[in-house]
């Protein structure tokens, strides 16, 4: 039977999803984003033959390269992580969802391995210009496996092109091009690759910010801050402009995430968009209790934000949970009836196909294809639990939010000293530009955990809570897992950090 | 043409292509685990700082290609085959944990054995790619090994898995026969290592490294004779799981021989693939050639189609269980549906592109061999 499993595996499993992902997210932005600014690097060398850009293009090519292999060994645990411990999502959805992954496989990881090689080793054998060929191979091979895992991604949070066969009780792909060129695909791919190039022009930024706080290598740090502040900037435009077509697919397809990061419960016409807010963390949905401590909204901008037009209703917490007739919402309440009933007229119908009653089958199918689209809340048990970690989600969009908004000033105010030639006298400014990266960091991670946390308790929007989409693991294995991933990924953190450091402190000239 | 055929094909023939597919991927890997064999052979064939640079660097330049290639082939038998992806992953849960643990640990040693503030310190790093290139392998071949003698799981009417013994896969280490593919696997990657390390590195000023590389090429083959022999006179008169008429799994009485016998390109990868390793080693060891990696790695790759070939093919259960035979996994049984198999099939044509870029970046970027000057002393900056 399909079943509801012990929550505390659940629970560990998630937590080792979470710690395998974030860890494997600190290093693959600033990859991605890296790569096309030292592939710029190296282009103005080939141009120029310069020997001040070879030597910057080395060095940050070396920094690339420490990033780069904790990437990949944590990346790896990521793609078996799905059969390992969530192997009943990998054969209810991996007619679907193995795609992508093996197509990552064949265009992308294929390209970043093989030309990676004549990226660091090329310099004196091959010639110079396939040696630029294959440094852009790298940048546009690691961008392309981002494309392909974040159309796994999005199909998650937006199931198209799929529909359910219940002889074999797993969901199939329907239309490829529907997967592929999902809204919410793209929406996500251009998001998080803008957003990287952002993170990697804060890192060369900071970096560069020590070396003239140290009065070191002067002329490569301005130069790399100027190139870093005009990707950065650019970079900047699109994560605003790809950030509010995000926010805009979540509030089309996911409206329970939209309604959880901005802490909305009753759903309104003309909603505000929360500027500034402490949210109260005890607060339950059904209770009584204020959700904010203190909150300033900027009225209507919600509501334009999810529907692009004013006027129009943007659904609450409790208008998704109990339902809302006025607005035509059905609740979770009633969409979990019709979820049961899918589950029982499944079961139904495998039996009457094992003991071959043919009439009993096609009635079963029938009933079950009318309440198909409620399958997964099915496998709730109250209506509440539709409800995502509201204050995680809040606050995590509101972060995340604030430091995009505040990076291209930083940017800006990079660029405009850089063209006044007076950024050296600028030492505020330096000083404002060494903790930049962690902020970079941080608006990264707020980021995915808004997806994530924001989309619980599903894994398969509306069609396959986590609990059902486990392995049969106890609690045991699970913990120690998550504990050998634990110490080994910390571990390994700390040597890429201690080794980086060692590598900014040499500096590009003796390295 | 080809889009008449992947649009026109039958269900069984993309199934069956997948699984060659897949099987191709495979056996490449087992190719590519000269860099596993190079790994632990480190610390046998270099005895000064130097030749440790040379062996290193040179398997460096590579590592990432056999990692990708096994990442490929777990998400091709995702794609394709998602059933065996769910049964075997879930339920094997510590022999796949183990490997991948053993992968992790590779990626990162290259790039920081040699740095500056590494913490662990080189050896702590060496050590890592030692337990990838023994334990991973031997684990992987173990797992192969459990395509022929079995798992021990059951599926629900909803495919959802339940594995029936505790040590959760790491029970397919305590049979003889997986343990002597894993072994066999571990010695012929250690051979085709040092093989690898003849054809790429300058000896110039390093020749105590070259004629101790000829030496493990003997060595590790002769090691890897017995444990062959073992797997193959189990194999062929070992009951195997076949498909009955009515769809139902079966046990047959030497079913992998009938396989060869019935299907005779696998004989014929099977034989010419040993006599292929077999003439890389003797090239090497006799004629003293540079070149035994191509013949002994072709070799490899032609074993590896004859053994995926045998588990799969000729109505065979590829994935048997040993305590509810009916829940085996077959190609057929376990595959994605029809849609996902032909869209992939469309990607698949990609495949013959990427190898000939990967041959071509090879050949222009080991057409010079790796001098001792390149990793030690000036002008060795970009080396690991």
């Amino acid at each position: 039977m399909i079943e509801n499993m012990d929550p505390t595996m659940v629970n560990w499993a998630r937590a080792q999803f979470a710690l395998t992902a974030l860890y494997h997210w600190i290093f693959v932005p600033l990859t991605l984003g890296i790569t096309w600014i030292i592939a710029f690097y190296h282009t103005i060398y080939v141009r120029t033959g310069s020997e001040e850009w070879k030597r910057l293009t080395k060095f940050w090519m070396k920094l690339f390269g420490i990033n780069f292999a904790i990437g990949v060994a944590t990346g790896i645990i990521l793609e078996f992580e799905f059969g390992t411990n969530w192997s009943n999502y990998s054969w209810m959805v991996g007619d679907i969802f193995g795609a992508p992954l093996a197509i990552e496989g064949i265009v992308a990881f294929f390209l970043e391995a093989t030309f990676f090689a004549v990226m660091f080793f090329g310099w004196n054998r091959v010639s110079k210009k396939f040696h630029l060929f294959s440094t852009w191979m790298v940048a546009i091979g690691s961008n392309m496996s981002a494309v392909w895992i974040l159309v796994a991604n999005a199909w998650m949070q937006y199931p198209t092109g799929q529909s359910f066969n219940p002889d074999t009780a797993r969901f199939e792909m329907q239309n490829f091009a529907d997967v592929v060129l999902s809204p919410v695909a793209v929406s996500k791919f251009t998001h998080t690759t803008s957003s990287s190039m952002l993170l990697a022009s804060l890192f060369i930024i900071s970096i560069s910010c020590w070396y003239l706080l140290k009065g070191r290598h002067i002329q490569m740090a301005k130069r790399s801050i100027l190139v870093a502040s005009i990707f950065g900037l650019l970079a900047s435009a699109m994560v605003g402009l790809t950030g509010d077509e995000a926010a805009f697919e979540v509030a089309q397809h996911q409206p329970m995430k939209l309604a959880a990061f901005e802490g909305l419960y009753h759903g309104e016409k003309n909603a505000g968009l929360v500027a500034f807010g402490v949210i109260n963390p005890d607060k339950k949905v059904g209770d009584n209790q204020d959700p904010f401590h203190f909150e300033v909204r900027i009225p209507g901008l919600l509501t334009l934000l999810a529907n692009r037009s004013l006027g129009t209703f943007v659904p609450g917490i409790n208008d998704l949970v109990y339902g809302n007739k006025d607005e035509g919402i059905m609740g979770a309440a009633e969409k979990i009836k019709k979820g049961k009933v899918a589950i029982a007229r499944l079961a139904e119908y495998k039996q009457a196909k094992k003991t071959g009653d043919a009439q009993g089958a096609a009635a079963a199918l029938a009933s079950f294809n009318e309440n198909k689209p409620y399958l997964g809340y099915g496998f709730l048990n109250t209506p509440e639990e539709a409800v995502p970690p509201v204050a995680t989600s809040f606050n995590a969009f509101h972060i995340m939010v604030v430091l995009g908004t505040l990076f291209p000033l930083v940017f800006i105010a990079f660029l405009y000293f850089s063209w006044k030639g007076t950024l050296l006298e600028q030492k505020w400014l330096q000083v404002l530009g060494l903790p930049m990266i962690l902020l970079a960091f941080a608006a990264h991670m707020a980021g995915w955990i808004v997806a994530e946390v924001g989309r619980q308790p599903w894994t398969i929007q509306d069609l396959l809570p986590v609990t059902v989409a486990r392995s049969n693991l106890t609690t045991g294995t699970v913990q120690t897992t998550f504990f050998m991933f634990a110490v080994l990924f910390t571990i390994l953190l700390i040597a890429e950090l201690s080794i980086m450091a060692k590598q900014i402190s040499i500096g590009p000239e003796e390295g | 043409m080809i889009a008449n055929w992947i649009n026109n094909a039958q269900y069984a023939q993309l199934q069956e292509l997948w699984w060659f597919l897949c099987s191709v991927v495979g056996s490449l890997f087992l190719f590519l685990t000269f860099v596993q064999g190079g790994q632990t052979l480190l610390w046998q064939v270099a005895k000064t700082e130097e030749e440790k640079s040379l062996v290193i660097n040179s398997l460096g330049r590579k590592w990432e290609l056999t990692f990708t290639t096994l990442v490929l082939f777990g998400g091709a038998l995702f794609a394709a085959f998602p059933k065996f992806y769910a049964t075997s992953f879930g339920g094997a849960y510590w022999v796949w944990i183990l490997i991948l643990f053993s992968f992790i640990v590779q990626a990162v040693s290259y790039e920081y054995r040699k740095k500056p503030g590494n913490i662990l310190g080189a050896r702590v790093y060496e050590g890592f790619l030692f337990f990838n290139g023994s334990v991973g392998i031997l684990l992987i071949g173990a797992a192969v090994g459990t395509f022929f003698t079995g798992s021990n799981f059951t599926l629900n009417e909803y495919n959802f898995v339940t594995w029936t013994s505790s040590l959760r896969g790491l029970e397919a280490a305590f049979s003889l026969f997986n343990l002597s593919v894993g072994l066999f696997l571990v010695f012929n990657a250690r051979t085709l290592g040092a093989l690898y390390l003849l054809n790429n590195i300058d000896f110039h000023g390093a020749g105590e490294l070259e004629e101790r590389l000829r030496t493990a090429v003997w060595t590790n083959f002769k090691l890897s004779l017995p444990f062959l022999g073992w797997v193959l006179i189990q194999i062929l008169p070992m009951d195997g799981f076949g498909i009955s008429d009515n769809g139902e799994i079966v046990r047959v009485t030497w079913k992998y021989l009938l396989n060869l016998v019935q299907v005779p390109a696998l004989f014929l990868a099977l034989v010419a693939g040993l006599a292929l390793v077999v003439a890389g080693v003797l090239l090497t060891v006799r004629s003293r050639a540079r070149c035994g990696i191509w013949s002994s790695g072709l070799g490899t790759v032609l074993f590896g189609l004859a053994v995926f070939g045998m588990a799969g093919f000729n109505n065979t259960a590829f994935y048997p269980s040993k305590v509810d035979l009916q829940s085996s996994l077959t190609i057929y049984n376990a595959s994605s549906s029809i849609y996902t198999l032909q869209v992939m099939t469309w990607v698949a044509l990609l495949i013959p592109f990427v190898l000939a870029y990967v041959a071509y970046v090879w050949w222009s970027m080991d057409s010079r061999k790796l001098r001792l000057d390149e990793v030690s002393g000036e002008g060795s900056a970009e080396v690991y």
